[in-house]
């Protein structure tokens, strides 16, 4: 399962939809909204995605993945809209036989889809809004 | 041409749907088009086009009727 939804996350469908019988464990990732970054309040952030594209990068992660690490099962699910802190924004799953598995498979994927899959997020600060990794950091030089 | 514009990029060049009505072929000659109209988009971490839903590099050719889609630095998960 690659879902990209509007809808708050089930989280137990995802679990649900990777475990299987022949899986010894059961990995998950959930990616949730802070409250602050660099000592900013966040009120909410905006998610977006190139939906079809992201699907097809998430596919090829996952097809990586089960090519490195014999996986028994996963599901990725990823949310877009408007989320305010506390609420998840994506969850993978992955089962593998032995845990060690599916500790290295389910971090692989997370990192993946956050390097390469077109999603953007937008952080909305009291006063302000950011792209998230859209700009190099301000550097301020003092003479 | 017509391109999908995602995130930042979306907002320096005004618009989701932007149609171009210039003579490209590559991924290249698109890239310092963008970058030339849209100098704001320099000051970006990255920008990659992607053709047909697959991240293209430079030398990559374009056509009418391909999909075409302005990826600002991604920020998933």
């Amino acid at each position: 399962m690659i879902k990209i939804t509007a809808k708050p996350i089930d989280v137990q469908k995802v679990i649900d939809t990777a475990s299987s019988l022949g899986a010894g464990a059961v990995n998950v990732f959930i990616g949730t909204v802070r409250d602050s970054v660099h000592n900013k309040h966040v009120r909410w952030l905006e998610y977006e995605a190139y939906e079809s594209m992201a699907v097809a990068e998430i596919r090829m992660i996952i097809d990586e993945a089960a090519h490195r690490w014999q996986l028994q099962g996963w599901a990725v699910s990823h949310r877009v809209g408007t989320l305010k802190p506390g609420e998840v924004a994506v969850v993978v799953a992955v089962a593998a036989v032995h845990r060690k598995e599916s500790f290295e498979a389910c971090q692989f994927i997370i990192d993946a889809i956050k390097a390469k899959v077109p999603i953007w997020k937008k952080e909305v600060f009291e006063g302000g809004e950011a792209w998230v990794s859209a700009n190099p950091p301000l550097v301020i030089h003092s003479n | 041409m017509n391109l999908k514009v995602f995130g930042v990029a979306r907002d320096i060049m005004g618009g989701g749907e932007i149609a171009l009505t210039d003579s490209i072929h590559s991924v290249g000659e698109l890239k310092a088009l963008l970058l030339n109209r849209y100098p704001k988009l320099k000051e970006l971490n990255s920008l990659v086009i992607a053709v047909n839903q697959k991240y293209a590099s430079d030398e990559v050719s374009v056509a009418e009727t391909d999909e075409i889609a302005v990826i600002p630095p991604v920020s998933g998960g």
